[in-house]
């Protein structure tokens, strides 16, 4: 059994195997392995006793499924209503200025990748942007370049 | 702007004696007392739809079954609103009280906030907040259990049929209706599922009483509200006002001073241009006259500087991306109408091809299977009609 089978029993075991644990096991994989690879979520089809086939129509109709490998740290930018009206495009650029990356790109070393995500409910504060569940608002092309900074020294 | 007309309401945040006293307060009162209170309130859904609370826990309490559900959406995903989150933040255990005394009233032992993904960063104090009231209701001898179900990015769970299949463990596709949550919601069984502020409101109901809520508001739309103001609006926030104001007395409190159009209800909701500040109200259909809109509480706000064809654009990509995809009228409907506003403003549809959209926002308010499609009809039509100018030149 590889470490990834193993895992996948461990986070079943600790849901419950029955159809409406489904999302639960796949945000814990997503969380652990930063993507849902088709080899997990294979693994889950069977130790959950459906199809593949299912697993993967349930998980992509999520947008916070990601199915292909994300970077440690996942930012999502705004790109609703007001956060567009106050300058989202600027952020989105100062963003890419200071990843050297355009939207939708991992960094090379795997630390970053930059998406643009649908209204997160600061609409108040705009614009805002989330990085992986952190919410960063009232940003500014300074603010951006500080908190990637700030974000780069992590390990 | 900033004239102070409206009258600020400070219920919903206002720090109360804990749970404790609320529950043992409707603990020596029958389920039939509580409902006609909640029903001689007034109290309506908050989320947006309007439905008469207390109607809602009477129907479910009268569904014969073993197993039943208590769901607090707080999948609050419409673009503009943000006043949910605050209720968790701020006052979690208002929330958690509603949902145990319809918990009592429907014979529910089990508790469900479905919270957005967005709001992860919640959890942790929830669950502590989840642990304390735990604590109260075993001191209370109420069998009352809640768990927090994670959303993931889905803006049509918050529609209620499919925020069950969510939890069920799949795709968030709405659901036929009827049947109604009231007799079958999650795992088919006899579920109230309420809004955030709505069970926020419960709390000052039975702890205050119903005539302190109905005390405020207009005819047919009682009690407070919490607006979510942002946009062109030099006071953006969370705001609680009277149900019943007109959009011009809202616009000279908030606005700032070159306002063009108010947004009400969202993406979702109505587009208010400016000749009609004066004669529409914000309230559930009823004795108001001239235009009363409903709405989950998002109030933004353009002014002059702002281009309608580009708000309307925003709004359907939203609908396109968060369209489920299971009905045709919806899928290709909102596909069609960003096409076809693009197509025109490029001159290679003539303006009359706007009518044409107009009639296809139509055909999906009487055919899309749920809201979302429904609604798109709201905001298309508002904008294309009153700012035709725009979407052409």
């Amino acid at each position: 059994m590889d470490a990834l089978q193993e895992k996948i029993k461990e986070v079943v075991a600790h849901h419950g195997r029955e159809r409406h644990n489904l999302l639960p096991v796949l945000q814990e994989v997503v969380e652990q392995e930063r993507y849902l690879s088709d080899y997990a979520m294979t693994l889950i089809a069977e130790e959950m006793g459906i199809s593949a086939a299912d697993v993967y129509g349930t998980a992509t109709f999520y947008s916070f499924m990601d199915t292909v490998p994300r970077g440690k740290y996942l930012i999502r930018v705004c790109k609703t209503i007001t956060c567009y009206m106050k300058g989202k495009n600027q952020i989105l650029m100062a963003l890419e200025e200071a990843l050297k990356i355009k939207l939708g790109e991992t960094t090379p070393d795997k630390k970053f990748t930059l998406m643009e995500t649908n209204c997160l409910g600061w609409c108040h504060k705009a614009p805002a942007m989330l990085i992986n569940d952190d919410v960063h608002t009232e940003l500014t092309v300074e603010k951006v370049h500080s908190i990637i900074k700030e974000y780069k020294e992590r390990p | 702007m900033g004239k102070n007309i409206l009258k600020r309401i400070d219920l919903i945040f206002k720090e109360e004696p804990d749970s404790k006293n609320v529950l043992k307060k409707t603990l020596s009162k029958s389920n039939d007392e509580l409902i006609n209170e909640l029903i001689a309130s007034g109290l309506k859904g908050r989320g947006g739809a309007g439905f008469p609370t207390g109607l809602k826990w009477k129907l479910t309490a009268e569904s014969k079954s073993t197993e039943k559900y208590v769901i607090c959406n707080a999948d609050e995903g419409e673009p503009g609103t943000f006043k949910d989150r605050e209720i968790l933040t701020q006052v979690p255990y208002k929330v958690l009280t509603g949902m145990a005394v319809c918990g009592r009233i429907i014979g529910a032992r089990k508790g469900f906030i479905y919270l957005r993904g967005e709001y992860k960063y919640l959890l942790k104090e929830l669950n502590a907040e989840i642990k304390k009231f735990h604590a109260i209701c075993d001191e209370l001898g109420l069998k009352f259990r809640v768990e927090v179900f994670m959303g993931f990015g889905a803006y049509i769970c918050g529609e209620e049929s499919a925020l069950f299949e969510s939890m069920e463990g799949k795709r968030g596709e709405p659901r036929n209706k009827p049947p109604y949550p009231s007799d079958f919601g999650y795992l088919g069984k006899p579920t109230v599922i309420n809004n955030v502020e709505t069970l926020a409101h419960t709390f000052t109901i039975f702890q205050h009483g119903a005539d302190k809520f109905r005390e405020l508001g207009v005819k047919d739309s009682h009690g407070s509200k919490l607006f979510s103001i942002s946009g062109d609006t030099p006071t953006p926030g969370i705001y609680e006002l009277e149900l019943g104001m007109t959009v011009e007395d809202f616009v000279n409190d908030f606005g700032d001073g070159d306002t063009k159009a108010v947004q009400v209800g969202g993406a979702s909701g109505f587009c208010v241009p400016r000749k009609k500040f004066r004669e529409t109200r914000i309230g559930y259909q009823g004795k108001l006259t001239g235009i009363s809109l409903p709405t989950g509480g998002s109030m933004m706000l353009f002014n002059s500087s702002r281009s309608m064809y580009n708000l309307l654009s925003n709004y359907l990509e939203f609908f396109t991306e968060e369209s489920c995809g299971q009905c045709t009228p919806c899928r290709v409907g909102t596909q069609q109408l960003i096409e076809g506003i693009r197509a025109v403003k490029r001159g290679e549809k003539p303006a009359s091809y706007l009518d044409k959209l107009l009639a296809l926002t139509e055909t999906m308010k009487a055919t899309a299977k749920c809201g979302l499609g429904q609604s798109v009809a709201n905001s298309f039509q508002s904008i294309v009609e009153n700012f035709r100018e725009e979407m052409i030149y």
